[in-house]
């Protein structure tokens, strides 16, 4: 009865979509300025040591009878070889030309201030060079004489040291970005939870459960669930309407057909004429047939709403048979047949009594209206493994062939039906209670051929 | 089989001084079959002493000669430098000088399975592979020292020296730091190492010392008791030379020993880098495999040298051995040399 939802996206996909983008976007984040921050700090204290050797190398440049000589300390390259095992360039010079050192080296080209060393890098020897020029006044002969001390060195260990930060920065992104997408499909799944659990709770309701919901909901799905109750009470009023209707109208309708066919029969006693005698008994079988097809009419809307919500109470179904197999007899007399009752233990099932005695007795009406005079028919109740089986047999000629299938469908009757009363809803009201019960309606000839056996089975309590 | 290649030495040219070089060569060999493929190697190592790493190192590639091209250090570092005749593989006692070759950026980085056997001071770089670890050593006169004088640091000697001075008066020696790359190596290590070493040559000095310009034949001078005492010597030239073991008697000082390297580079210029790598790998497989090859014709370099408090220490590879090449430094330190051991 539940049409197909039209589902258009997930909520808890949506949000962990966004959660686990902004991970990355933060995990983006946090890589570039993890590897910008410790590229900052491993190129500066690499620039402090380069610093620190051409210092020490500037120190020792000093004035002797008047000539600027330098003396290099062991420390001052000897200290960048423990950093890295990189190639070490230097020049000190001063305005008069190249003191000592790698005169074509590319850095310190231009004066520096003193106490303000210059970093520069170049390309020196097809490699890259990081250099640093420091400068400081001495006074030889009397006059100031700027001395300029670059140091350099390639870049090789840094640029394996920057790769080694760069893989830790990486594992630290993807480390966070991993951390907080877990974190967002934990939060996806319990910010869905009490949804959920309302679906749950809603889902697991018995058909005439219209109670509204009031159980405490997040503050946002508040307008859903009040919502959800107004819409509730409103399907509850439209029911009871629908109910009352049916009632009414079974009550109008029925009463004066009834009156009517008395009225029919009345007159019938009074009149002589045989003509009109035949007319009145036709005018009586035509309102039997109204009267008969408007029960049937009714029986079928009070099934289909009582199947809407179907009643769960505990019917002993073998009673149930027998009484109305009982009830039945008189109408079966009139036709000198015999109907025979069997049955083992008793069958219980789940159900609703009043559609069940429906099916069943739209199945034996059948069997009575269409065997001829003088017939046999069996009514079995019988339990076969996990279902209890009601089963109806008769010697009207079974179905020769026919489609059984297409007999259950409202309005179809079968090709034996002839001039007897009947609407054509009997197996179809059958076979919609069976299967609003989770059970089947068997139709099929009998197995000594006279007649048709219908079997309408359910599961047992 | 080692005769077969001994015989295998084709041609021995020697050149006084090579005019079409700009640079001394002292011997040159020719080692294989005469129309082989050749390898161009220049070493300050004499042939004789690796001739038989050569000689395994010909064994495994057939087709392959070596032409060895002896010089000093200093003139292999010129010949490098010059780049005239291109040499694929320069060996060399002269750490710096290697240093200075593969940061100039004279030389080919290498790595191999082979490189690989050789502890981290041994390298620099992946441009320079030591194959060999030789200490300084003092070596002295079996004769003159016979009566056990304990000689056992830098110390011990400078007391016995000014103890004796008519004894030792011009009969002690070490390296003419002007002509030896070797000698100003260890001189300048000496110096950065400890003051004793200025003492030292000041005693030295007073007492009209011989200089040298190689090992060898300070070896042969302290055999032959022209000298008593000869300072910063090859330990492992005088322990190689077993027909004088009874002349001479070789020092490790046990205040400080420095370990020379003796190191290959892969030269930039050279035609076969191919058959220099597999040169290099060869010398490095021999030094430093444990046992070392057979044929390795210096003693085993102890690895665990570094770690331990032991005297002997390796010189240290690296950019600190460029300071003592500057031109400055170095005018710097012959002067104050010359004025310490040439005393008037």
């Amino acid at each position: 009865m539940s049409a197909a939802v039209n589902v258009s996206g997930s909520l808890r996909r949506r949000l962990l979509l966004q959660l686990v983008g902004s991970a990355a976007l933060l995990a983006a984040i946090l890589f570039f300025a993890v590897l910008g921050f410790v590229r900052n700090v491993a190129e500066e204290s690499h620039d402090r040591i380069l610093l620190a050797s051409a210092t020490s190398i500037l120190d020792s440049v000093s004035v002797q009878a008047g000539e600027i000589t330098a003396d290099i300390p062991y420390a001052a390259l000897s200290m960048l070889g423990n950093v890295s095992d990189d190639r070490v360039f230097y020049r000190i010079a001063s305005p008069a030309g190249v003191l000592t050192g790698y005169t074509d080296l590319p850095a310190g080209n231009q004066p520096v201030q003193p106490g303000q060393p210059r970093f520069e890098t170049a390309e020196y020897k097809d490699e890259t060079i990081r250099a640093v020029t420091v400068s400081r006044r001495l006074s030889a002969q009397g006059a100031p004489v700027a001395v300029q001390v670059s140091v350099a060195q390639t870049r090789t260990g840094q640029a394996a040291l920057l790769e080694q930060l760069f893989r830790s920065a990486l594992y630290l992104g993807v480390g966070f970005f991993v951390l907080a997408s877990g974190l967002a499909v934990w939060t996806a799944q319990s910010s869905i939870t009490p949804l959920r659990s309302l679906t749950e709770a809603i889902s697991r309701r018995g058909p005439k459960d219209l109670r509204p919901v009031t159980r405490p909901v997040p503050a946002e799905m508040s307008p859903l669930v009040s919502s959800l109750n107004s819409f509730i009470s409103r399907l509850q009023a439209s029911l009871t309407r629908s109910e009352d209707f049916i009632a009414e109208a079974a009550h109008r309708v029925r009463t004066p057909l009834a009156t009517v066919r008395t009225q029919a029969e009345v007159t019938l006693m009074r009149v002589d004429r045989e003509e009109n005698r035949a007319s009145l008994r036709e005018m009586i079988r035509a309102i039997d047939e109204s009267s008969r097809a408007a029960g049937q009419l009714l029986d079928h809307a009070m099934v289909s709403f009582r199947t809407d919500s179907l009643e769960q109470e505990e019917v002993n179904l073998t009673a149930l048979t027998r009484d109305l197999a009982e009830r039945l007899q008189p109408v079966a007399e009139l036709k000198d047949i015999v109907l025979h009752f069997q049955s083992d233990d008793d069958a219980r099932v789940k159900g609703d009594a009043i559609l069940l005695q429906n099916a069943v007795r739209n199945i034996l009406d059948n069997a009575i209206k269409y065997s001829g005079r003088e017939r046999d028919i069996w009514v079995r109740s019988a339990n076969s493994g996990s279902e209890a089986c009601i089963q109806v047999e008769d010697e009207a000629g079974g179905f020769a062939g026919e489609d059984t299938e297409a007999l259950t469908r409202r309005f179809v009757r079968g090709g034996n039906a002839g001039d007897t009363i009947g609407s054509g809803l009997g197996l179809t009201i059958a076979r919609e209670v069976a299967e609003a019960h989770g059970g089947r309606l068997i139709i099929e000839d009998s197995q000594t051929g006279a007649g048709a056996c219908v079997t309408l089975c359910f599961p047992l309590s | 089989m080692r005769n077969a290649l001994f015989s295998a030495l084709l041609t021995v040219l020697s050149f006084a001084a090579a005019a079409a070089a700009g640079f001394e060569v002292e011997e040159r060999h020719w080692i294989g079959p005469e129309d082989g493929t050749p390898l161009r190697v220049i070493s300050t190592t004499d042939t004789a002493i690796l001739e038989p790493l050569i000689g395994s190192f010909l064994e495994d590639h057939p087709g392959v000669a070596i032409e060895y091209t002896v010089a000093n250090s200093s003139e292999v570092m010129k010949a490098v430098l010059e780049g005239q005749e291109p040499f694929d593989v320069a060996l060399s006692s002269a750490m710096d000088l290697q240093t200075k070759l593969a940061n100039d950026g004279f030389t080919r980085p290498h790595q191999s399975a082979s490189t690989a056997l050789i502890p981290e001071w041994g390298e620099w770089r992946g441009h320079v592979f030591a194959f060999s670890l030789e200490p300084a050593s003092i070596v002295v006169s079996a004769a003159a020292f016979s009566g056990g004088e304990a000689l056992r640091t830098r110390q011990d000697l400078i007391s016995l020296l000014r103890a004796q001075p008519e004894r030792f008066r011009g009969k002690v020696g070490t390296y003419d730091v002007s002509l030896s790359g070797l000698g100003y190596l260890f001189a300048t290590q000496d110096a950065r190492t400890a003051e004793t070493y200025w003492r030292l040559m000041e005693v030295m000095g007073s007492l009209d010392p011989q200089l040298f310009c190689c090992s060898s034949s300070m070896i042969e001078s302290v055999a032959s008791g022209e000298i008593l005492v000869a300072y910063n010597v090859l330990g492992s030239y005088a322990r190689a030379r077993r027909d004088l073991a009874d002349k001479i008697i070789v020092i490790d000082p046990e205040d400080y020993t420095h370990l020379m390297m003796r190191s290959a580079v892969l030269l930039r210029g050279g035609r076969r880098p191919g058959l220099a790598r597999s040169f290099v790998d060869h010398l490095a497989a021999a030094a430093w495999s444990q046992p070392p090859a057979a044929n390795y014709p210096f003693s085993q370099p102890p690895v665990a040298f570094v770690d331990s408090a032991s005297p002997k220490r390796p010189i240290q590879l690296g950019p600190g051995l460029l300071v003592y090449l500057d031109a400055e430094k170095r005018r710097r330190f012959m002067a104050e040399w010359f004025s310490a051991v040439r005393k008037e």
